[in-house]
C-alpha cells in the first residue's frame, strides 16, 4: 500500500467516513445507546473537532473510528478501507487526554515507540524520533524521562509519538483538557502549525468551544441521550491560525454560533451598556 | 554523606548486637535465668536466659580468632577456608534453584495473565504448594529424582537440594509476577492495539517493563527463600559438602570447641548477603524501570 496519492485521489476518498452508525453498550434488554444514526463524512487533510456535553459520545465515535470499539450497525471507513483495516495499515495516529508515555523510557524513546514496534531500523528510528522531537520544541529534552517533563511536555511527547508513523490522520481526545489555560493556548498554537505541516486529517474531541473554533475547519456539534450530530459548524477562518485570531470579531462570531447550537437556541445577550 | 548514611546505621546495628552479646556474658548469672525451677530436680523449670559460661556463649573475639584456627584439630586447613568452600558450594546450589525458580514462577505468571480461567486453576496449587513441608518434602524429592534416572548417568543429590530451594523461590516471583504483568494502565493496553501489536509484543514492550517494579521485592525474597532452602534440603536430605551440612556438623563439637559452631553461621549470614547483595545489583541496573516508584 503506497502512502502517496494523486490530489485528485486524496479529493476522492475522505479521510473518515461514518455512515448510519450506530452504539449500544451492553446487551438487549439492558443496552444503553451510545450513538444513533451517525453519518459523517471528513475529507483528507480537514481539521474536525467533535464538541458536546458529557455523554454525548463524542469520545466513543473517535474510538469507533479508532477500532477501538466496534459499531453496532453501520460503517466506519478510513481513507477507503475498514476501520480494522485501517487500524492494522497503520493509518492513524492517536493520542489521549493523557499523556500515556511509558515511564521507563526516555522522551525519543517514547516517540519511536510505534516505529520500534514496526520493526523500522534503528538508524531511522533515531533520525525520525529526533526530528520530531524537534517538530514538538522538546530536542533539549530527548534524553528525559517523563516523571522529569511536565504535564504540557508530555503532552507534547504524545503528539509527536501520534506524528511518527507519518499518519494522514490524527485522531486526539481531549489531548489538551488536562492542561492549565496558558500551556493549552500555546499547545493549541502548535497543534494548528503541526497540522498544517503535516498535512494530516484531525478528528479532535474537546469540550471547550473556542479550542473548537480556534483550531478546526468543521465543528461538529454533538447532543446526548441518545448521542448523535446535531449541528455542523462550518469555520472558514482560513489555513494558518496565528494567536491574533483569538480576538478578531470573525472567531467571536464562529464560537457564538457554536454555543447556540450547542444549547440548541440563540443565547441571550448580556444587556449592552 | 547522604549515600554513607545506611552504611553507618548498618555497621552500628552490628556494634550494639557484639556489645549487647558481650554486656550479658559479663553481668548476667552463669547459670542463666530460670523460671519455676524445683528444688533439688534436674533441669526442671524453664530456663528464659542462657548461661554466661564460655561453652554457652564464647566471645565474639573466640568465634572471630576461631576462624583462623584448624578446622579439626591437627594441620588441617584454617576454619575459615573449609566455610567459605561450602559457602561456594551451596551458594551454587541456590543460585541454580533461584533460577529454575524465577523462570518457572515468570512462566506461570505469565499463563495466569493471559488466561483467567488459568489463574483460577493453578493459582490456589500454587498457594497450597509452600504449606508443604519442607523438611518432609526434600527426602521425597530426592528419592523420585533417584527413581527418575537409573540407567544413565546417576541423579546427582545437589539438583535434588536446587530443586527445594527452587520450590521455595518460585512462589514470591509466581505472585508478583502475575500482579506486575496486569498492572499497565488500560490507556497503555489500548495504545499498544492501536499500533497493531500482537500479545508477544505487548508483552515485551509494556507488560515485562511495567513487571519490573513488582518483580524486584520478589527477587529479593526468591533469593533469600533459595538460600534457605538450599541449606534445609542439604540438612533433610544429608548432601555433604555444603554449609548447611556443615552447621550440624560443627553444631555437634559445640561442646568441646564452643567457638567452632559460630564459623558455619557466619558463613551462612555470609551467603544471605551475597544474595541480597546480587539481587540490590540487578535492581540498580534495572532502575529507569522503577520511575515513578517511591525510593524507600
Amino acid at each position: 500500500m503506497s502512502r502517496f496519492v494523486t490530489k485528485e485521489q486524496a479529493a476522492q476518498t475522505p479521510a473518515v467516513r461514518v455512515a448510519g452508525v450506530d452504539k449500544a453498550f451492553g446487551k438487549r434488554a439492558k443496552a444503553v445507546s451510545a450513538l444513533t444514526g451517525i453519518d459523517l463524512e471528513i475529507g483528507a487533510g480537514e481539521f474536525v473537532a467533535l464538541i458536546g456535553p458529557s455523554g454525548c459520545g463524542k469520545s466513543t465515535l473517535m474510538r469507533l473510528i479508532a477500532d477501538l470499539d466496534q459499531p453496532t450497525a453501520g460503517t466506519v471507513e478510513v481513507y477507503g478501507k475498514p476501520a480494522r483495516q485501517a487500524r492494522l495499515d497503520q493509518e492513524y495516529g492517536i493520542a489521549f487526554q493523557q499523556a500515556g508515555l511509558l515511564p521507563w523510557r526516555t522522551v525519543v524513546q517514547n516517540i519511536a515507540l510505534p516505529l520500534e514496534i514496526h520493526g523500522v531500523s534503528y538508524a531511522e528510528r533515531a533520525e525520525r524520533a529526533e526530528a520530531l522531537a524537534t517538530l514538538v520544541g522538546l530536542s533539549d529534552f530527548r534524553d528525559r524521562y517523563p516523571d522529569q517533563l511536565s504535564g504540557g511536555m508530555q503532552q507534547r511527547v504524545a503528539i509527536a509519538r501520534a506524528l511518527a508513523e507519518r499518519p494522514r490522520l490524527l485522531l486526539m481526545d481531549e489531548p489538551f483538557g488536562a492542561l492549565d489555560e496558558m500551556t493549552r493556548e500555546r499547545m493549541q498554537t502548535e497543534l494548528a502549525r503541526i497540522a498544517v505541516e503535516s498535512r494530516a486529517a484531525v478528528v479532535f474531541v474537546t469540550h471547550s468551544i473556542p479550542e473548537a473554533v480556534f483550531l478546526s475547519d468543521r465543528v461538529v456539534v454533538m447532543s446526548p441521550r441518545p448521542g448523535r450530530i446535531t449541528h455542523i459548524v462550518d469555520v472558514p477562518l482560513g489555513t494558518a491560525r496565528p494567536e491574533l485570531l483569538r480576538e478578531s470579531p470573525e472567531f467571536f462570531a464562529k464560537v457564538t454560533e457554536v454555543r447556540e447550537a450547542l444549547h440548541g437556541a440563540p443565547v441571550e445577550r448580556a444587556p449592552e451598556r | 554523606m547522604r549515600r554513607a548514611l545506611p552504611w553507618v546505621y548498618g555497621i552500628i546495628g552490628i556494634a550494639l548486637g557484639i556489645v549487647l552479646w558481650e554486656l550479658y556474658k559479663l553481668l548476667g548469672p552463669t547459670d542463666g535465668v530460670v523460671i519455676g525451677a524445683v528444688e533439688g530436680e534436674r533441669n526442671s523449670g524453664l530456663r528464659i536466659l542462657p548461661r554466661t559460661t564460655d561453652r554457652a556463649m564464647p566471645h565474639v573475639w573466640t568465634m572471630f580468632e576461631r576462624l583462623f584456627g584448624p578446622t579439626s584439630g591437627g594441620d588441617t586447613a584454617p576454619l575459615w577456608q573449609a566455610v567459605a568452600a561450602a559457602s561456594i558450594t551451596t551458594l551454587g546450589i541456590a543460585a541454580a534453584g533461584f533460577a529454575i525458580g524465577v523462570a518457572v514462577g515468570i512462566v506461570l505468571a505469565v499463563i495466569m495473565q493471559r488466561w483467567r480461567v488459568a489463574e483460577w486453576g493453578i493459582l490456589p496449587w500454587v498457594i497450597v504448594s509452600q504449606t508443604v513441608p519442607l523438611i518432609a518434602f526434600a527426602p521425597v524429592v530426592n528419592s523420585i529424582g533417584i527413581q527418575i534416572d537409573r540407567s544413565g548417568t546417576p541423579w546427582p543429590q545437589w539438583l535434588s537440594v536446587a530443586l527445594v530451594a527452587s520450590y521455595l523461590a518460585f512462589f514470591p516471583v509466581a505472585i508478583g509476577a502475575l500482579k506486575g504483568l496486569g498492572s499497565p494502565d488500560r490507556a497503555h493496553a489500548e495504545l499498544m492495539r492501536t499500533y497493531a501489536a500482537g500479545y508477544w509484543t505487548t508483552l515485551r514492550k509494556l507488560r515485562f517493563p511495567a513487571a519490573v517494579p513488582y518483580l524486584l521485592p520478589a527477587i529479593r525474597l526468591a533469593a533469600a527463600n533459595a538460600v534457605i532452602g538450599a541449606v534445609v534440603a542439604e540438612v533433610s536430605i544429608g548432601m555433604p559438602g555444603g554449609i548447611g551440612r556443615m552447621i550440624i556438623q560443627l553444631g555437634g563439637q559445640g561442646s568441646s570447641d564452643p567457638a567452632i559452631p559460630w564459623g558455619p553461621i557466619v558463613g551462612a549470614v555470609g551467603l544471605g548477603l551475597v544474595a541480597a547483595g546480587a539481587v540490590a545489583f540487578f535492581g540498580w541496573t534495572m532502575r529507569n524501570y522503577r520511575r515513578g516508584e517511591a525510593t524507600a
